[in-house]
């Protein structure tokens, strides 16, 4: 923007009354930038009986939007009382544009009205959604059964490559971090373990706590949270931003079900590798374990694996990978799931991401005190 | 149209100097050259089209001239001022009056329509938030969208999106409009519309406007300057009027383009 030169004055306009007409005179510098008169300290100028408003703009030395913006409110207020407006004092451009944004009547009914919220009617549509809600997630469940039902008579339709590449990336892209956590975990349970069997000089029961608490839940809820984190939300954004960019519209309409093509590949591909990542997990698990009985504690390596593998049941490895299966479905179903029904925005993907992130990792922790419980009947 | 002196004709520079000019511009992806030796000029006030086949590089000269993307080699000056030359607050000065109206609209979603519109307007000091306000409705009723502010972009159809852009480009009261394919997935009679617009728009703002588009209409119809670019040959084939291209096309393939190949 030019500097403004020397012999600029500052914006003006004032209001004059000949009976039942009203001149407003405007001159000077109009400019966003810069000081400049407000319509709304001047509504007052219109009260009483006037027929018709002349504006007179001859002198004005330049003008830009705040001009526009005075003169479209006063356009609106002369509407609302029925005063005829003369604009033609006005530069040539200024009338245009103010022609140009009064010629577009509202559309009816397009302003929004807000409307006044009743908390009973508010506890009622929480109610309805919640149905809705349900009955959604059940019809995204009978999907994906139906789907797997056809990929286990080879009927589904999916890219094989698109397996391929879920298997990778939600395996073996994990393994890094499912490595760095479960011998941090490890380590801290036979730490925090250690300080206690010590008093009774049982140190070498570390190797059985720490096996047994790993193989049995820890390694697959350690290994659930990073992929809930991890895949889970990548699957929601993934998919979501599908739904922003109509693409999932697009198989539907190929006649291609997004719950073959894009659901049955994710779920299959964590229902494989979850439990893949929990025993490996395990592994790392006793690792971490075995860092602090070996260091600390002073128990040969031999010793404690041997220890190790004394307590830690088959049952308990089982319970484990079923634990971990368990939480691989639920993740992908829920990462889809919000995917599946994100709205069109790019806030609304994050909210899709947040979901998936959230019932997942609620989702795990629920699934593990069911399963505790079943178990625990069972006698297992 | 940040100011608009009494006379406009006495705020032009010397007519020496165009408003953008594009000298010897080389632009690359990477060591994949797209066009090379670029060389036009803007005037003020003129509507210029960039021409050319699908493609050629139009959307990406158009991504140099707005400092998205740095040139490989040459310059391109405005007023007289190198972009790429100049301090990054110069940069951003020169950014602040541009407006440009993306292909899709780039409307921000989870925004209403005067939310949108108040973003650039944040860039003001001293106005309240009902002065905002009341602007972005300005905006959006000079573009006929006057009590559509509370809705969010996924509620309209396509062509009020893209008018919405409009305002939002709009807002600061921009000296040059950029405009990418504007008419791209309208429907005839709205893209006309839009022309119109346009037309109206540099005729009361005095804006210099800069289109990228294949529409002939729109060529034809509102362009007093322009520039065709090639794929093949990688540089430019001629600039001037679309009509003086047409009456004296500077290479048979600009012939082919503004007349759909139908060779009368």
């Amino acid at each position: 923007m030019p500097p403004p030169d020397s012999t600029t004055t500052p914006a003006r306009c004032t209001f004059e009354r000949e009976g039942d007409r009203l001149i407003l005179r405007c001159g000077g510098s109009w400019s966003l930038h810069a000081e400049h008169p407000r319509f709304a300290e001047q509504t007052g100028a219109l009260a009483g009986d006037v027929a018709r408003l002349e504006i007179e703009g001859r002198e004005i030395q330049r003008w830009d939007s705040s001009l526009l913006a005075f003169l479209h409110q006063l356009a609106h207020a002369c509407r609302e009382k029925e005063i005829e407006l003369d604009p033609r004092g006005l530069p040539e451009g200024a009338q245009r544009l103010l022609a140009l944004s009064l010629e577009v009547e509202e559309r009816g009914g397009a302003r929004r009205v807000a409307t006044r919220s009743n908390p009973l009617a508010a506890i009622g549509g929480g109610v309805l959604g919640a149905q809705q809600a349900t009955m959604r997630a059940l019809a995204f469940l009978g999907d994906v059964v139906i789907s797997l039902f056809r990929f286990a008579t080879f009927r589904a339709r999916f890219r094989r490559a698109d397996l391929w590449t879920q298997l990778h990336a939600t395996g073996a892209g994990a393994l890094g971090i499912v490595a760095l956590i479960n011998v941090l975990v490890g380590l801290i349970l036979a730490f925090v373990g250690s300080m206690q069997l010590r008093m009774f000089g049982a140190e070498i029961y570390v190797a059985s706590l720490v096996g047994i608490a790993i193989v049995r839940v820890m390694g697959p809820i350690m290994t659930g949270i990073i992929l809930a984190g991890r895949t889970g939300a990548a699957f929601a954004a993934q998919i979501g931003t599908m739904q922003v960019n109509e693409e999932v519209d697009a198989l539907e309409t190929m006649g291609l079900p997004p719950s073959e093509y894009l659901v049955l590949p994710r779920v299959l591909s964590l229902a494989i590798m979850t439990p893949l990542l929990c025993l490996y997990a395990d592994l790392l698990g006793i690792l971490g374990g075995l860092i602090v009985g070996v260091a600390m504690l002073g128990i040969g390596p031999r010793q404690y694996l041997t220890q190790t593998f004394e307590s830690v049941g088959l049952d308990e490895l089982w319970i484990g990978l079923l634990h971990g299966a368990v939480f691989g479905i639920w993740i992908a179903l829920a990462g889809c799931y919000h995917g599946m029904r994100c709205g069109r925005s790019a806030s609304a993907v994050g909210q899709a991401v947040t979901a998936a992130v959230v019932s997942g990792i609620i989702g795990i922790v629920v699934m593990t005190a069911i399963l505790t419980v079943v178990f625990d009947t069972l006698g297992l | 149209m940040a100011d608009h002196a009494k006379s406009t004709e006495a705020s032009r520079p010397p007519d020496g100097e165009p408003h953008i000019r594009v000298r010897g511009l080389t632009m690359a992806y990477g060591s994949y050259v797209l066009q090379r030796d670029l060389e036009f000029e803007i005037r003020r006030g003129d509507i210029f089209v960039i021409m050319g086949g699908s493609g050629c590089g139009k959307s990406t000269l158009l991504k140099h001239m707005i400092g998205l993307n740095r040139p490989a080699s040459g310059e391109i000056l405005y007023a007289g001022q190198s972009y790429w030359t100049a301090s990054p607050e110069r940069q951003n000065e020169l950014r602040r009056g541009f407006g440009i109206l993306y292909q899709t609209g780039a409307l921000f979603s989870s925004m209403t329509l005067a939310e949108n519109v108040m973003v650039p307007l944040g860039e003001l000091p001293g106005l309240s938030a009902a002065e905002r306000r009341e602007l972005a409705s300005l905006k959006l009723s000079l573009v006929g969208l006057a009590g559509f502010e509370d809705y969010y972009p996924s509620e309209i159809s396509g062509g009020m999106r893209k008018r919405a852009g409009l305002a939002r480009a709009l807002a600061l009261d921009p000296e040059i409009l950029f405009f990418d394919e504007p008419s791209a997935g309208l429907d005839p009679i709205s893209a006309k519309l839009l022309d119109d617009l346009i037309l109206e728009l540099r005729a009361s703002l005095g804006a210099t406007i800069v289109i990228v588009t294949h529409e002939l209409a729109s060529i034809f119809a509102i362009g007093t300057s322009g520039v065709f670019l090639d794929a093949d040959s990688k540089t430019m084939l001629g600039t001037g009027a679309p009509q003086d291209l047409l009456a004296h096309p500077p290479d048979p393939k600009v012939r082919r383009f503004l007349t759909r190949g139908i060779d009368s």
